[in-house]
């Protein structure tokens, strides 16, 4: 081998260091306002895991994160950097609704497999036209996701509230419940003996989750369309050469990366809310970034960075409840930090690395900037023209 | 130690440089006179321009000392350099493209805080240079509407405006046909006998032996010597590069032309900005024979093997065993022309021929991943595409035969190799290849240039893309000469001459003919 | 519609205009000389947060605008360390600035305010008021000129004023001075600027730092101009919007200021027609809100032609060797 450093080292060491940092940073934050965060954190991590009750919320927002963080990760493969995932989460949450509320399914399985569907189906059909933009106008697909989020917003607040919604319910407008058929078994359903309790909002989609994080795995590292997906994203002009089509590998990375967003409805708005409601997608599809971008756009990767998330997102709602003081966007700021430290100052802490392990090990090789964007580390990758 | 002496424009003592673990200047010592025009010579990666990076003060030297005129000076950066009077024209120029030719000059030497007044000095001063150093140039022009040897006149222009009393080129006439290249070499006399330094950086031996004074030969990061240009030759200079004995003929049979491979026929491409790239070329290749294309860069070369190799659309007929195939991008790609018997080593390697953050072992599939031995459906085969790469690399001694090694750590010929193989192993009809030498170090342009005629003498048809005049009249069996997206003009090696070639190149058909 | 419904819509555009030019002068700077900024959005949260923050406790709004700006350019430098500096990618850079900004004003709001994310309501001297130009009652007889000049062109905040004036002065910097010759030369190519022996770095960071400065007085201009102090994610898109329109002007400040002012009244008619009957359908007052975006979509997607941005934009410089 010979990379600058270790494999280890690239794919642990350096985005452990980088959370720390983040971390850190938070910490600063908190005490800056005047808590204590040391405390913050004993709670958060209490919260988080210290249950059954904490881990039942903790894998049930891991399993949101799941899924968005492998949409933005297939497309970082393509270069393609997509932040519309709160839109297409949104819209896969209407195709579950549709699908669920206007069909009659006689078992959950069905109805399941049929929301998984028409959730990925509307979720890549939001992402279709950013990507479809891109790849044939150069339109700079950063800001056309970002405007179909708004879009997205405005569309389902007139869908919910005056389409779809449901007469007589008070509040803000939701859509009726689904059937008692189509409910799916929670982890208290599945095995009560790890002590869930009856309203853990962990489900099933659990497994569809780990199922799509193993489909990703394949698809990126061991089709032939992965290769020529991956062969994109490192360079284009060499893509062309080979007879791979731009067009087609953005509009199918996309698509597949608008379909995984949408699934995550599955877990939200089939498993938990039972219906659909306002804003079902609460900033998962942004989280989506960093955990793609902690998880180094790899399906583990993926895994341990939405669990970690998770962790964050259940942990800093006990947190919240706990020290009235620091409020839930707390969060946000820690998301933040992570995807500055592991995306845009992923250099500042592996240029050093880097050195430490070359100057140990003398190796005739020229160290080259990296990119978090791709695990195989690509100068340009994520460069979009606007 | 001798005291400094003022004669010496620059004297280098000691320079030292490493990259990591990797020495790229060793010890470098060399002295050039005032008024001389010294040549330094050396192959790829010889750690010449590394050199004059320091000298521009691009990097610093780990040891070892500058003198500018006698002085000991610190060339921390560029603004450095240019204060002690060096001046610097790149290989790669380093011009605004859209700016006009006054702006370029401008930038960086301004008089003051606003254009109007540095404009105007600027303008006058420019004519009396232009003048003085017969170097015309619109001032107003905009760099990316000129020719590449009117850039170059920029980039010289701007040196001068700064007042260089030493110019280095890099490079300088990799982009300039012979007779654009010998009327910069009369410029370069004509600084020499107003009083400038000028140093040459090349790895064209003729350029040596025809211009300069004095000349250093550099190896491996170290300089092996310096001699008067007149009290050396050709041969002496290249076995001082090289460090060995080197062949700079290829030795092949006569060629025995068989069937017709490819025909084409009033190919024309139209680029994206609308400009015509290619006027209707006609050509034919033979089963078996090696047509090479003459011509300076950016004459249509570029377009033709990317037309030929199915990623760029055009117009007219291209004919391959007598089938014609799609030109409109329609019903074809590069993948399709790959099943049509085309292969193709392109121009640039590191941009188009390989994934550069590929292990080698994926790189051998690049183009042909879709093929049935590297996987069953959908899904591709790690193992064999692992086991088809040790092959490889062995039979084409890539070094290191490490298929885990990605293609950006290996050398620039062994890159090569890697592409080759991958290309010629396949058993094309037709074998498009471009610069197949470039950035190779001599070793390996050898065993490169030994793989093309082996494969013409097995009766493949191969269409040869350079843009050294060497190694096109070396490989050819005929030779056909591009400029401005027109074939000038076809001649077979042995009845014509790298005279009569230039013209072709500059566009000169009449006294060639 | 009558001339006074007219001349109110133009007076609104004009307010609602002002932040998106200002926005869109500060991405002109940055990107001219090569680095991509999509955290204009989260820049402008920061000052709008930051300076009626400031302006409530202090009383002063000026005070408020310098803290703002100070909000700004931290941020800026943020971006300037993670692109220039450490060569990270410019898109993530702005993407985590964004969030940084939406998330560390609400948090740090409720902190100091404990308000659900608001600052308190600004009056007095802690916010900008409108400017009657001179002779602007006089004047205001006359038949059409006197209306516009009094009604549409009077009565604005100064930062209106001062975001007008940035586009002639902008346009001077660029194209008439030696920073400008050399910001512009920086994004095109900047080994040509290095080879001059001109600093890359230090001429992309002070593009940062005016974008930073620029975005402050932004933000600031929406919560205590435009508003009377900070409510949560204020700034609404509107750092997008002025990137999409900066894009439209194909990074020109003239084309700049024409393009905002299209953005204005789109969002100014959004405002004043909530229910619209069209073809004797009612539109929905959520497609009236997403008129802007959807319009930016369009842009990007080639209505205004193809723009061409700096060459050398979002990529970091490395030196050859």
């Amino acid at each position: 081998m010979n990379d600058a450093m270790p494999k280890w080292a690239d794919i642990l060491l350096i985005p452990i260091i980088n959370l720390a940092l983040a971390l850190f940073v938070s910490g600063v934050v908190v005490a800056l306002i005047g808590e204590n965060p040391f405390e913050a954190l004993r709670i958060l991590i209490n919260g988080a895991v210290g249950s059954a009750y904490g881990w039942g919320y903790t894998l049930y927002y891991a399993t949101n994160f799941i899924f968005t963080g492998l949409a933005v990760a297939v497309a970082f493969h393509a270069r393609m950097f997509n932040i519309g995932g709160e839109g297409q989460a949104a819209l896969g949450g209407l195709g579950v609704a549709l699908i669920l509320l206007f069909v009659d399914w006689p078992h959950w399985s069905l109805g399941l497999l049929a929301a998984i569907a028409a959730s990925a189906v509307f979720g890549a059909a939001w992402a279709a036209i950013p990507a479809w933009l891109q790849a044939r106008r150069g339109s700079h697909i950063v800001i056309t996701t970002i405007m179909f989020n708004f879009i997205a917003s405005a569309l389902m607040v007139y869908l919910l509230s005056k389409v779809l919604l449901v007469p007589g319910a008070g509040g803000s407008p939701e859509t009726a419940r689904f059937a008692e058929a189509v409910r799916l078994p929670s982890a208290y359903d599945i095995a009560p003996w790890l002590g869930f309790s009856r309203s853990t909002p962990l489900n099933i989609s659990f497994f569809v989750a780990m199922l799509a994080a193993l489909g990703v795995w394949l698809l990126i590292w061991r089709t032939r369309l992965g290769y020529e997906i991956r062969a994109f994203g490192f360079s284009e002009p060499a893509a062309l050469y080979a007879g791979i089509s731009p067009t087609r590998i953005i509009m199918i990375a996309m698509l597949v990366s608008g379909g995984l967003c949408g699934m995550m409805a599955v877990n939200a708005v089939m498993g938990e809310a039972e219906r659909l409601v306002i804003d079902s997608v609460q900033g998962a599809g942004f989280v989506g970034i960093a955990v793609a971008l902690m998880g180094r756009s790899h399906p583990v990767g993926v895994l341990l960075a939405a669990l970690l998330f998770g962790i964050l997102y259940q942990g800093g709602a006990e947190v919240e409840f706990e020290i009235p003081g620091i409020t839930r966007e707390m969060i946000v700021v820690i998301q933040a930090l992570v995807i500055l430290f592991t995306g845009a100052l992923d250099n500042m802490v592996r240029m050093p690395v880097e050195r430490l392990f070359l100057s140990r090990r003398r190796q005739p090789v020229a160290p080259l900037p990296k990119d978090p964007t791709h695990p195989g580390g690509n100068p340009d990758a994520g460069k979009v023209e606007p | 130690m001798t005291q400094s002496d003022t004669s010496l424009a620059i004297e280098l003592r000691g320079i030292s440089k490493a990259f990591g673990p990797v020495q790229a200047n060793k010890d470098i010592s060399i002295q050039v006179r005032r008024g001389t025009i010294h040549g330094i010579i050396g192959e790829n990666g010889a750690g010449k321009s590394t050199l004059m990076s320091i000298l521009y003060g691009f990097y610093k030297a780990d040891s070892g000392e500058i003198y500018i005129g006698g002085k000991k000076t610190d060339i921390p950066d560029s603004q450095a350099a240019i204060d002690a009077g060096i001046g610097m024209v790149f290989q790669h120029f380093k011009l605004v493209e859209n700016f006009s030719v006054l702006e370029n000059v401008v930038l960086g030497a301004e008089d003051g805080r606003l254009l109007k007044p540095s404009l105007s000095k600027a303008r006058k001063l420019l004519k009396q240079l232009a003048d003085d150093y017969e170097m015309d140039v619109d001032p107003d022009a905009i760099i990316e509407d000129l020719g590449v040897g009117q850039q170059q006149r920029v980039e010289i222009l701007k040196a001068l405006y700064r007042e260089a009393d030493i110019l280095i080129l890099d490079e300088p006439t990799g982009v300039l046909t012979p007779a654009e290249a010998d009327h910069l070499f009369r410029i370069l006399e004509g600084l020499r006998d107003e009083g400038k330094t000028i140093i040459l950086i090349t790895h064209k031996l003729r350029e040596i032996m025809e211009i300069t004074d004095s000349v250093s030969v550099m190896r491996r990061g170290e300089m092996t010597a310096t001699v008067q240009t007149a009290e050396t030759s050709p041969e002496q200079l290249a076995e001082l590069m090289v460090g060995r004995k080197v062949l700079l003929r290829v030795d092949k049979t006569p060629a025995k032309p068989g069937a017709v491979v490819l025909e084409v026929e009033n190919l024309r491409v139209v680029d994206e900005q609308k400009v015509e790239r290619l006027r209707g070329i006609d050509l034919t290749i033979r089963a078996g024979e090696v047509l090479g294309i003459a011509g300076v860069a950016g004459n249509g070369q570029s377009e033709l093997l990317e037309v030929l190799g199915g990623y760029a659309n055009g117009t007219g007929t291209i004919r391959v065993n007598g089938q014609p195939i799609d030109l409109t991008g329609t019903a074809s790609d590069a993948r399709t022309r790959r099943a049509r018997g085309i292969a193709h080593v392109p121009e640039d390697r590191q941009r188009e021929g390989l994934i550069m953050d590929y292990r080698a072992w994926e790189n051998v599939g690049f183009g042909y991943h879709h093929d049935a031995k590297f996987g069953s459906g959908i899904f591709m085969d790690n193992a064999a595409l692992k086991a088809d790469c040790v092959a490889k690399m062995e039979r084409f001694d890539v070094r290191p035969p490490d298929p885990n090694l990605t293609a950006k750590n290996f050398s620039g010929g062994n890159q090569q190799k890697i592409v080759l193989a991958r290309e010629i192993e396949r058993n094309p009809d037709l074998l498009l290849i471009g610069q197949p030498t470039r950035g190779v170090d001599i070793g390996a342009i050898e065993f490169i240039h030994q793989q093309i005629i082996a494969l013409r003498d097995q009766g493949k048809a191969i269409l040869l893309v350079s843009v050294e005049l060497d190694e096109i009249m070396a490989l050819s069996d005929r030779i056909a000469v591009m400029f401005d997206g027109r074939i000038m003009g076809e001649r077979l090696p042995d009845q014509t001459d790298q005279r009569e070639l230039g013209l072709l190149m500059a566009g000169v058909t009449g006294a060639a003919a | 519609m009558d001339l006074l419904t007219l001349l109110q819509l133009f007076d609104s555009s004009l307010r609602l205009s002002t932040p998106l030019l200002l926005a869109c002068l500060a991405g002109l700077f940055s990107e001219r000389a090569g680095i991509f900024d999509i955290g204009l959005e989260g820049k402008m949260l920061a000052s709008a947060f930051m300076s009626a923050a400031i302006a409530s406790y202090t009383g002063s709004v000026w005070i408020g605008l310098l803290a703002g700006i100070g909000a700004s350019l931290v941020l800026a430098l943020v971006h300037g360390v993670a692109s220039i500096t450490f060569r990270g990618n410019q898109l993530i850079s702005g993407v985590a600035i964004n969030f940084l900004a939406s998330g560390l004003t609400v948090v740090i709001g409720e902190a100091w305010f404990a308000l659900g994310g608001r600052t308190p309501q600004l009056e007095g001297a802690s916010r900008f008021h409108e400017l009657m130009l001179p002779l602007a009652d006089p004047l205001r007889g006359i038949p059409l000129l006197g209306p516009i000049y009094s009604d549409v062109i009077s009565g604005h905040t100064i930062i209106v004023y001062l975001s007008l004036a940035m586009v002639p002065l902008s346009w001077w910097v660029l194209f008439r001075t030696r920073f400008g010759l050399r910001l512009r030369a920086v994004g095109e190519n900047p080994a040509a600027v290095d080879t001059a022996g001109v600093s890359v770095v230090g001429l992309r960071y002070a593009a940062v730092l005016i974008c930073g400065v620029l975005c402050g007085i932004a933000g600031a201009y929406l919560a205590t101009a435009l508003s009377a102090g900070f409510v949560k994610e204020m700034s609404a898109g509107r750092g997008f919007i002025a990137l999409a329109a900066l894009i439209f002007a194909k990074w020109r400040p003239w084309h700049a200021m024409g393009a905002c002012l299209l953005f204005g009244f789109l969002e100014a008619f959004g405002n004043r027609y909530q229910s619209l009957e069209l073809f004797g359908a009612d539109v929905p007052v959520q497609l009236m809100q997403a008129l802007p975006y959807i319009l930016v979509v369009l842009i990007l997607a080639g209505l205004g032609g193809k723009a061409i941005p700096p060459r050398a934009g979002g990529e970091p410089y490395v030196k050859e060797r």
